[in-house]
Parts: structure tokens; C-alpha cells; sequence
């Protein structure tokens, strides 16, 4: 069953077609990779369906809803987490907090409730602690609870980005570039840590560079060059591909 | 954590004692200190905590101040009941300003929120709407009556300015340790990972500030009460840069902070009446040499910490 589908989406700026007429889909429970070479428009696909961009053309469902054009809260609340290419965590706070951001979408409480501190704010409270600790086990930062995020290693930074997405209970997870920066060994955990999510029964969406890990992890894979799909298919398929091997590798002449 | 809490404890003993080894002109002092800390303590929500850049917040205090001496000199309703009216006007009025300026970045908000304020002040000065008295203001304002008891003198004053001090205090302690404050702080550090990580970025954006304004409203109410005659000179430009500056100097997003702030901001300048004019140089550099040595300000918000081992047990194994 698909989860999440791309129907022909086409997005421009200022005249350069950053993604043109785009469509595929996402199973639910796959783990699907999305690759191409720099500039091919990953990010920007990406970027449309968790609504940081509104597409010029095309729409996108997620679990039977339209979703196009949504605020990316709302869109977060629907099911869908992400991480960011270039790691975007909030320094300056602990590695928990960083982790209870992804809690707020499932929490109601607000300004008045958190004064009188009413019975129900406090259970609330300790329920997000729980369950932020819980996926700071998941991923293997428990220890670090209480540190600044900015004190962390960048492959730990990485994985605590993917704590905090998982925190929003998604049902979609879409990881941007995550083994960028990492060595061989970080990338081979990282490739556990990505079936231990899908798993959990979450499907996810890969954003790589690296193909050697693309090639490990994904069921499928969609190749994008130029902003157009030039390819779809198994990892096996993908790798015979001559269009994708000219895409990577350029023709001879 | 027991050293905080044993300054804590002594600060407040030495502030419940003060005013009976003060005159009434340092009790007054006190007075306007607390007054500030309020003003300075709803404008931390909104500069320390989400960092948005609010050089106007003077006029939410008018906004309040105005509310509370109209409604009580011409309808001689109780200052103190006017409380809530002080903080849903200001709210209110808060929440139509910030509405169209709220997606602005750091410099632009700040520029916007100055013109707010200026608006605010020259309304009143040219008695919109033929009720805020012009120039001159509003005079005749009652004073508070609590039960029988009418609070006049600078001692009776003192003690409610500070009881609202601490109940601020209380509120916005718990504030801070919630998803409302937590909520405040992703934006400030990353807008765009806390939008992505699930928060509506704009609703909280307009949340500080329509909480902040109330706050300030109050603090209007109580300085009317305070003054019983307020003017528009009492909520101009410089007020709000004071209150902005206690914030940043004090240390964004420390209640501790903003509190030595006040004292240090409201205070000093006092303690040194007899330096004349000296004074304010010699402040200004003091100003410009933390900033350069201490740009987190002299307390600085400190991280939160969490029952983890709490938790832990509760929650993780279930």
C-alpha cells in the first residue's frame, strides 16, 4: 500500500526547473532511496513534501490526505519527521531537549496549563521525558542526556537529529544526506539503526550522496538527474542502469 | 541547587525586611525596581526566551496603564479589579500589532515594534479619541483598596509591587519549564528546526507577545495606581529601551538575571545621584565593556535539567 505519492510535481526558481514533473511512490514499511548527482533537486523534493516549498505543479498525498501547500507543522503532526542535510539542531540546549522539540506535536498543554501546572500538564510532562528517553536509547545517546547538543560529535549530532524526528511519532521518516560526515563504521550502524527504524513498522525516505549505503539499505531506489526522474527500481536494477551510469559517471565522447 | 535556593531565600528575607530600615525615598526606588523587573521580566519571554527583537514594549505598558486610569476615572471602577482589563486591553492590543509584522526577521521586527511604540505615544499625546487627557494625561486615578485597606503610602506599595514580583516570579518559573517555554526557546535557536520538528512557529511567535503585552499591561495598572497621574512621557521610546536592556544585560532568558538587571539598571543610577552627570557616562561604558566581556549577559539562562533517573524508571522499561 502506498503511504506517500508524488504526483507530477514540478517546482521552479526564478525560471531554473528545480524539480520537473516528479512522480512516485512510497510504500508503507519500505525504505526507499531518492539519489542523484549534486544540483538533481533532491533536496528540493524533499523540501516539498515536508512543505518548506510549495510546489508550482503537482500534489502530494501522505496517508490519503492532499498535503500539498500545509504548513510543515501540520505536516509533522500528520506523520511525517525529518532531519536535515546540513544538521540543524537547537545548540545552545540539552541533548533531551533537543529530543522533547519532537515530543511537542503529540502534547496539548499550553501557557495557562503549564502556570497552574494542572494534573493533567504534569503527566503529560512525564510522559514526554519518557518517551524522549526512550528514543535517546534508541538511538544510543541515553548517556548524553543532560549535554549541550553543540558538545556532541558530529555522527552523534546526526543521530541525535534522527532521535528527535522519531520523537514526533512519524509514520514517515525522511532522512536528508544522513551518513554525510560519517566514517565506514558509522555508516554501517547508521544502516542498522535505519532497519531498527523500519522495523518499528516507519517507512523511510533517503536522501544520499553515498552510494555504497543507498546500494546496502534501500528496497528502491528513484534517480533523479536535472530535476526529472531518469530511473526507478531495485538497487540491483538501478546499478545496470546505463542512463544512471551516465548520470553519475558522464559518456565517453 | 541549595546554594541557589539559600540566595534565593536571603534576597527575599533582606527585600521583606528592607522597608523598615529605608526612608520613603529609597523604599520608592525599591518601588520603581520592582515596577521594572515586571516590565523587564515580560519582555524576557519575548527577547530572551523566543528571541524577537521588541523595542516597543513601552506600549504595552501604556496600553495598560491607559486602560486601567480611563476605566477608573470615569467609571470609578477599583484599580485593582482592573487588572485583568489592563492585561486582556494590552493582550489584545499586542496581538493586532504583532499579527502583520510577526514574520519579520531580527532587525525588521525591531524597527517595526519601535514604530509601534512611537505610534502608541504620539496617539496619546494628541488624545485619540478625546480620553487619554493629551500631554498632560490622566490625574485623579484612586488609589488601590485591598479589603478596607488603602495602599498610599511608599511602604504599603512596596509590598504589593513585590508580591506581584514574586507571583510573576512563580508563573513564569513554571512557564519556562513547560512545552510553552521549551516551545520559545527552538525558535530562538532554529526556526526552521522547530517549525520541522513539529511547532507551529507563528502561534507561539504571537503567544510571547500577546503574554508578555498582558504582563506589561499590568504592570501599567499598578503604576497608575502608583502614580495616580500618568502622562505619555512615562511610556516613551527610552522606557522601552531601559526594559530591553535589563533583559540583555541582566542575562536573556534568566529570571535571575533580569532581576540583578533591574536592580543594577533601576538602582545604581540612584546609588550615584551624586555623580550628576557622570553617572550616565560612566554607566554607558560599564554598558559597553559587558557587552564586550559578557555578551551572555551577567547571568546567563542556565540549561534545564530532568528527573532523568525518574524517568528512567517510570517510563523507558514500560
Amino acid at each position: 500500500m502506498s503511504l506517500l505519492t508524488l504526483k507530477s510535481l514540478s517546482k521552479s526558481f526564478g525560471g531554473l526547473a528545480a524539480v520537473n514533473d516528479v512522480s512516485f511512490d512510497v510504500g508503507e514499511g519500505s525504505i526507499i532511496g531518492l539519489i542523484g548527482p549534486n544540483g538533481a533537486g533532491k533536496t528540493t523534493v524533499f523540501n516539498l513534501i515536508t512543505g518548506n516549498h510549495r510546489p508550482d505543479v503537482g500534489e502530494i498525498i501522505f496517508n490519503g490526505i492532499n498535503i500539498t501547500g500545509m504548513p510543515t507543522h501540520r505536516i509533522v503532526s500528520l506523520g511525517i519527521g525529518r532531519t536535515f542535510q546540513t544538521i540543524r539542531l537547537f545548540q545552545n540546549l540539552t541533548v533531551l531537549e533537543n529530543v522533547l522539540a519532537g515530543r511537542h506535536a503529540r502534547m496539548k498543554s499550553g501557557a495557562t496549563g503549564a502556570m497552574l501546572r494542572t494534573p493533567g500538564q504534569k503527566r503529560e510532562e512525564q510522559d514526554a521525558l519518557a518517551r524522549a528517553l526512550r528514543e535517546l536509547s534508541f538511538v544510543g545517546l541515553h548517556e548524553q542526556a543532560n549535554q549541550l547538543a553543540r558538545n556532541l560529535s558530529y555522527g552523534n549530532q546526526r543521530l541525535l537529529e534522527i532521535a528527535r524526528a522519531l520523537a514526533t511519532e512519524p509514520r514517515l521518516v525522511i532522512l536528508d544526506e544522513p551518513a554525510s560526515g560519517m566514517n565506514e563504521q558509522e555508516t554501517t550502524l547508521l544502516i542498522d539503526l535505519i532497519r531498527k527504524i523500519r522495523d518499528r513498522m516507519i517507512t523511510i525516505l533517503l536522501i544520499e550522496h553515498d552510494m555504497s549505503l543507498v546500494m546496502r539499505a534501500c528496497e528502491r531506489i528513484v534517480v533523479l538527474e536535472y530535476g526529472s526522474k531518469i530511473a526507478e527500481g531495485p538497487p540491483s536494477v538501478i546499478k545496470e542502469d546505463p542512463k544512471v551510469i551516465e548520470a553519475y559517471l558522464g559518456t565517453g565522447d | 541547587m541549595n546554594y541557589r535556593f539559600l540566595t534565593y531565600g536571603v534576597v527575599a528575607a533582606i527585600l521583606a525586611v528592607a522597608p523598615l530600615f529605608l526612608n520613603a525615598y529609597w523604599v520608592d526606588v525599591l518601588n520603581m525596581i520592582g515596577i521594572y523587573a515586571i516590565l523587564a521580566l515580560s519582555l524576557n519571554l519575548i527577547v530572551g526566551h523566543a528571541g524577537l527583537f521588541n523595542l516597543g514594549h513601552a506600549a504595552f505598558y501604556a496600553v495598560g496603564a491607559y486602560t486601567a486610569a480611563i476605566l477608573n476615572t470615569k467609571f470609578g471602577i477599583p484599580i485593582l479589579w482592573l487588572l485583568p482589563a489592563s492585561a486582556i486591553a494590552a493582550g489584545l492590543f499586542a496581538l493586532i500589532i504583532a499579527r502583520p509584522i510577526i514574520h519579520l526577521r531580527g532587525d525588521y521586527l525591531c524597527i517595526a515594534t519601535i514604530g509601534a511604540g512611537e505610534i502608541v505615544r504620539i496617539a496619546l499625546i494628541n488624545d485619540i479619541f478625546g480620553i487619554t487627557g493629551g500631554p498632560n494625561g490622566i490625574f485623579g486615578i484612586a488609589r488601590p483598596v485591598f479589603f478596607d485597606f488603602v495602599i498610599r503610602r511608599p511602604q504599603d506599595f512596596y509590598y504589593f509591587i513585590w508580591l506581584f514580583v514574586a507571583v510573576t516570579i512563580f508563573f513564569f518559573r513554571r512557564l519556562e519549564n513547560s512545552r510553552f517555554g521549551r516551545a520559545l526557546n527552538y525558535l530562538r535557536e532554529d526556526e526552521v528546526a522547530a517549525e520541522g520538528s513539529g511547532i507551529n512557529t507563528t502561534h507561539y511567535k504571537l503567544g510571547c507577545f500577546v503574554l508578555g503585552a498582558a504582563w506589561a499591561g499590568m504592570a501599567g495598572d499598578i503604576f497608575a495606581a502608583k502614580m495616580t497621574i500618568i502622562a505619555p512621557e512615562s511610556f516613551n521610546f527610552w522606557e522601552s529601551v531601559v526594559m530591553f536592556a535589563i533583559v540583555i544585560l541582566g542575562g536573556s532568558g534568566s529570571i535571575p538575571g533580569v532581576l540583578l538587571g533591574s536592580f543594577l539598571f533601576i538602582g545604581l543610577p540612584e546609588v550615584f545621584r551624586d555623580f550628576a552627570d557622570a553617572r550616565m557616562m560612566i554607566f554607558g561604558l560599564a554598558m559597553i565593556i559587558m557587552m564586550i566581556v559578557r555578551t551572555q549577559g551577567i547571568l546567563p539562562q542556565r540549561p534545564r535539567t530532568y528527573p532523568v533517573e525518574i524517568a528512567e524508571k517510570a517510563g523507558v522499561s514500560g
